[in-house]
């Protein structure tokens, strides 16, 4: 429950700002692209809806999700590990890497999707402000936009992303800061290197999974 | 009693612990003394099973563990109470949290009963009352007897102590020298110091064993230190002035 308050509940501010931007970003470049007359406006609100629902939800707050949640895995662990609290549970005979790491697993697998859902219903709502009130497109045109031609499978492929997004980036983390080795400086380096690598991880799985699932 | 066998341990290329056998006696400290990098705390992890020694055997009175099963290991490790250099408390737990983790996660007493245990390894230590603090709210020397509560609170066996007063001060020392005494000697159990503070050796040194570059050189107790006629474990000892005159005189 307290990894799940961690990694969840205290990443849905962050994560409300960057997605409610992005919805609002992606409003107002696409309607500066979609300049033909024979586009009707509300394919804006669609265009927003689909890159929000496939892409910018799963994988740009996956992002953002690397940058906070992983660094501070790695670095509370990497912390634990320089400061003997790990060697402290082994010599207790609790096996440390089921005590520490499971929770932070399986509680970024359950909040993560959730924070997804959050975010691609905040960047619709950001999209539909922006939208609205530099009146590029009408209330009505952007509901109209969002639902038409509403394909469910994309929602399940956003959540089956984030259930691998979560799980790459708390178990890359967790690694790298379980097995600190040094002081601090390493920690730093463990931290940085969790963040790189998840992304990096993010990045890959994201091209597989489009690939496999589309 | 724990009872070590020809332990060795290497890193790479670089031989660490060069068989290395002895006894740690129950009832009394135990310490294992040496200058800085000669396999001291290696030996300490080998022997707590945090690191796995290369060759050799260690025996928990009647359980051995290097080649013990995982649950003996666990049954072993259970009855293992160890302080750590730095303290090793869990920075985002209370003082309370802290000593009461290992009843916590070992045990299914009532909170009553753990509470109680608590509150007597707390006075047992010096620190009754301070239930509340945040690790880093207390003194260096507070922490350590943080550690050495945590590590009684389940009434272990087998005490391992890592350094217990580096960063303190001679006083605090002395305070923590002298509840590893009184621990060890009233619960009768096994307590194993590694230190190189020669206060340390003279106040509770029962049994001394000395290492030098991964080698057991000398071993005796506080009494017959004056004695020994092995030069490395004179350099070490008598390393100041005072402990020179001491000798000769």
């Amino acid at each position: 429950m307290e990894e799940c308050i961690s990694i969840g509940i205290n990443s849905v501010f962050l994560v409300a700002l960057v997605a409610f931007f992005i919805g609002a970003v992606t409003t107002i470049q696409t309607a500066y692209n979609l300049v033909s007359p024979l586009i009707p406006n509300y394919v804006i609100a669609l265009v927003v809806r689909d890159m929000t629902i496939l892409e910018l939800a799963p994988t740009i707050i996956g992002v953002i999700f690397a940058g906070k949640v992983g660094s501070s895995m790695a670095s509370g662990l990497g912390t634990m590990r320089i400061s003997e609290q790990i060697d402290a549970l082994e010599v207790m005979g609790i096996n440390s890497s089921s005590y520490l790491v499971l929770p932070k697993i399986v509680a970024a697998v359950l909040m993560y999707p959730m924070l997804v859902i959050i975010a691609g219903l905040l960047a619709m709502v950001g999209g539909y402000l922006a939208g609205v009130l530099t009146n590029v497109i009408t209330p009505t045109e952007y509901i109209q936009g969002i639902r038409f031609d509403f394909n469910e499978y994309t929602v399940t492929f956003a959540l089956i992303k984030s259930f691998a997004f979560a799980f790459l980036v708390s178990s890359i983390s967790s690694f790298k800061g379980y097995f600190t080795t040094g002081g601090a400086v390493e920690v730093g380096q463990a931290s940085t290197a969790a963040v790189t690598q998840s992304v990096i991880a993010i990045l890959l799985a994201d091209y597989l999974l489009a690939q496999l699932l589309l | 009693m724990i009872k070590i066998e020809n332990i060795k341990k290497s890193f790479g290329d670089k031989e660490i612990l060069k068989g290395i056998s002895g006894v740690f006696e129950r009832g009394k400290p135990n310490l294992i003394i040496g200058s800085s990098g000669t396999g001291k705390s290696v030996l300490l992890k080998c022997i707590v099973g945090l690191i796995a020694p290369d060759e050799g055997h260690i025996h928990y009175d009647e359980h051995e563990l290097t080649n013990a099963n995982r649950d003996t290991k666990t049954e072993i490790r259970r009855q293992i109470g160890m302080l750590f250099q730095g303290g090793a408390l869990f920075d985002s737990k209370t003082v309370e949290q802290n000593v009461m983790f290992p009843l916590d996660v070992l045990t299914k007493m009532p909170k009553g009963e753990k509470l109680d245990r608590v509150n007597s390894a707390l006075e047992r230590v010096g620190l009754a009352g301070q239930n509340q603090k945040m690790p880093s709210e207390i003194s260096g020397g507070m922490q350590k007897r943080v550690g050495i509560a945590r590590a009684i609170v389940n009434d272990s066996n087998y005490l391992f102590c890592d350094e217990p007063n580096s960063g303190l001060d001679p006083q605090t020392s002395i305070l923590i020298d002298d509840l590893i005494l009184e621990l060890t000697e009233e619960s009768n159990i096994t307590t194993v110091v590694v230190t190189h503070d020669m206060n340390s050796v003279m106040g509770i040194g029962e049994k001394i064993m000395f290492l030098y570059k991964g080698k057991k050189l000398w071993e005796g107790n506080k009494n017959n230190i004056m004695d020994s006629n092995v030069k490395e474990f004179d350099d070490f000892v008598f390393a100041n002035k005072v402990m020179r005159k001491l000798k000769k005189g």
